[in-house]
């Protein structure tokens, strides 16, 4: 075992897949020389040279459009995206292009394509630079979405998502990058599509994301000592959904309380709560609580900032809510 | 460049009267209420398919446009699996889940027709990177619009490929409207090509109804890039003599218009010429025209005949497994 970042869980995955399979190549904005604005590609233009780890201009259409391109022609393209939140860019290419060839064209097509991003609040980022968007990519058929919360995940999941025959969305958080975890030795993936019960208890299920795992676990640390015990459940895949773990948990405590960065209308928290609402109605002995960022956009001032989006006291506040 | 000898010649003009009579066809079938949802029809701009894909092996790429039905014929697809997926049958391209605009074969390089204006040009530059990658010869030629040329698409794709010296081929087919918009009101250049210096790639302009110098033109591009000198902005100048789509009543132009570009057809100026110089005899053109026609009344009935895609089907092929 050895402790690594969960940016070097991203670098790491990213150096073994391509050092694995010689069509993995990576693009996207200052990623070369740079290493990435979040250092996630450094040191892999060393190793790999300027064919395979290039630097494009700002265009994100053009990078998932070259990277759908690429893809088609049998390439295991890895393209970046500097903030989800420039993902509007490129949305025809994402929505209508990369999700959908392999449908329309009858099934023929193989689209094995990653697009690699980061999300989230905590750095007084404002309006265009910290959004949590990931439901707009879970409402489209054709996408897989991945939201790693640990370094263990981002690397196995990342590893497992390169290694896909489709499109992947995959969403890092920019708080995230610091954080540690214990990784083997030896090589591992994580299978796309399941879910991990990060803690595990009898009183309230948790289904929280990416840094809202972090937050959830400190708030059921909490909770623990005034006696209610929390099962915290990280999809880790939001599409598709594992549905199995996060009902059988809800079958063990017969309460959920759902935690998600973004804003709340039809997010994934939303799609959480309608799927036990629809398959798991009878486990429930409380209604169902959401735990959003406020419907703002995100609000500059560090103090502002905090205040929109959730806390461990608002998870502790919505837990004690269902277990009144 | 291949040149321009009698086998060539009647490929060539066999392409464009298969894609003429296509058209015609489905036009006619559409208008009868034979085929589910729209349809855009190439008719009047089929020298610039033909000429351009009679340098294209099926190993080259191509992205087409919401009117790529001429672009698939002339790479070489099959008009009874193409009329098929207009009749939305099992049998077709796409096995009735894309339709009119998604028509593609990747066997023969045809990455797909486009329902989003100017969304293949950036795909296309993406084809061009991968050939590249893979050390080949190859290339992709991309089909768009002078609509198309307005897009971010557009200046992003064609960017993306000069900076890194791509073998692509931009095509833009300046049919002179983007849908019912003169092109007068929707760009400023006079031409289209003009926008290469942006890039500071070759561009030129031509004729886009004469097919020995589309052929020519286009030529001198592709072997270009085949040679890695990178991408080239073309723009053939031509003209849609039907309107948008099937049924559009066309209150933008006058039929006067229509008439004096179809004094023009591309089909007729190569009869001409090819006649006039003593190259090929009417006969033998007037043979490839019925040989069409029963192909395409072939095409039509194996198109009726397909049966309809399961309903299963609809929930299939979201994924690679």
């Amino acid at each position: 075992m050895r402790k690594i970042t969960y940016r070097e869980g991203v670098v790491e995955a990213l150096r073994e897949e391509m050092r694995r399979d010689e069509r993995v190549f990576l693009l996207g904005e200052d990623i070369a020389e740079f290493g990435g604005s979040y250092k996630t590609t450094q040191g892999l233009l060393q190793e790999f040279g300027k064919e395979r780890v290039r630097n494009t201009p700002i265009s994100e259409a053009a990078i998932v459009g070259a990277a759908l391109g690429s893809a088609l022609l049998g390439m295991r393209p890895v393209a970046e995206l500097m903030y989800i939140d420039f993902a509007g860019i490129a949305m025809d290419q994402i929505v209508n292009q990369t999700a959908k060839v392999k449908y329309m064209f009858g099934g023929k097509a193989k689209v094995p394509l990653v697009i690699r991003t980061q999300g989230g609040t905590g750095r007084s980022s404002a309006a265009q630079h910290a959004q949590s968007l990931e439901a707009w990519f879970v409402h489209v058929p054709g996408l897989k979405v991945v939201q790693p919360s640990t370094a263990y995940d981002v690397k196995g999941l990342l590893k497992a998502s390169i290694r896909d025959d489709n499109p992947v969305f995959f969403i890092e958080h920019k708080l995230l990058y610091t954080t540690t975890s214990e990784i083997p030795d030896e090589d591992y993936i994580i299978p796309l599509g399941k879910a991990d019960v990060k803690r595990e208890g009898s009183d309230v299920t948790i289904v929280a994301t990416s840094r809202m795992v972090h937050l959830s676990l400190a708030a059921a640390d909490r909770l623990a000592a005034e006696g209610i015990q929390c099962e915290v459940v990280d999809p880790r895949t939001l599409s598709p959904l594992d549905e199995e773990t996060i009902l059988t948990s809800v079958g063990k405590t017969n309460k959920l309380v759902v935690v998600c960065e973004a804003t709340p209308q039809c997010s994934f928290a939303s799609e959480v709560a309608a799927v036990v609402a629809e398959k798991g109605f009878d486990l429930l002995d409380a209604p169902i609580q959401r735990v959003t960022s406020m419907h703002t956009p995100t609000p500059f001032a560090p103090k502002l900032e905090k205040f929109v989006t959730p806390s461990e006291e608002k998870i502790i506040a919505a837990v004690k809510k269902v277990v009144g | 460049m291949k040149a321009l000898d009698k086998p060539l010649l009647l490929e060539i003009y066999r392409k464009m009267v298969a894609v003429r009579t296509f058209e015609e066809t489905a036009a006619e079938l559409f208008l009868k209420g034979q085929l589910p949802g729209f349809l855009h029809c190439y008719i009047g701009e089929e020298a610039v398919a033909a000429g351009v894909c009679a340098h294209l092996t099926p190993q080259d790429m191509i992205t087409s446009t919401h009117r790529g039905h001429g672009h698939a014929v002339a790479k070489g697809a099959r008009l009874d699996m193409m009329m098929a997926e207009l009749f939305a049958k099992e049998t077709g391209y796409c096995h009735g889940k894309g339709g009119s605009m998604h028509i593609a074969d990747l066997d023969l390089g045809i990455l797909g027709a486009n329902g989003i204006v100017g969304a293949g040009v950036p795909i296309a530059t993406g084809a061009g990177l991968a050939l590249k990658m893979k050390g080949s010869d190859r290339v992709t030629v991309a089909f768009f619009g002078d609509g198309g040329s307005n897009t971010g698409a557009f200046y992003e794709g064609v960017n993306l490929a000069a900076v890194w010296d791509l073998p692509v081929v931009f095509l833009c087919e300046n049919n002179q409207y983007a849908e019912s918009t003169p092109r007068a009101t929707h760009q400023k250049v006079k031409y289209v090509s003009d926008r290469a210096a942006a890039f500071n790639i070759p561009g030129e302009t031509l004729d886009g109804m004469d097919v020995f110098e589309v052929y020519q033109k286009t030529g001198e591009a592709i072997g270009r890039a085949r040679a890695g000198g990178g991408p080239t902005l073309l723009e053939a100048r031509t003209y849609r003599f039907m309107g948008h789509f099937v049924g559009d009543p066309q209150p933008y132009r006058t039929k006067e218009e229509v008439e004096e570009w179809k004094k023009r057809d591309p089909i007729v100026l190569f009869r001409q010429r090819v006649i006039g110089e003593g190259k090929i005899g009417a006969t033998e053109l007037d043979a490839i025209d019925a040989a069409i026609k029963k192909e395409m009344e072939a095409a039509v009935q194996f198109a009726r005949e397909s049966p309809e895609p399961e309903v299963e089907a609809a929930l299939q092929d979201i994924f690679t497994e």
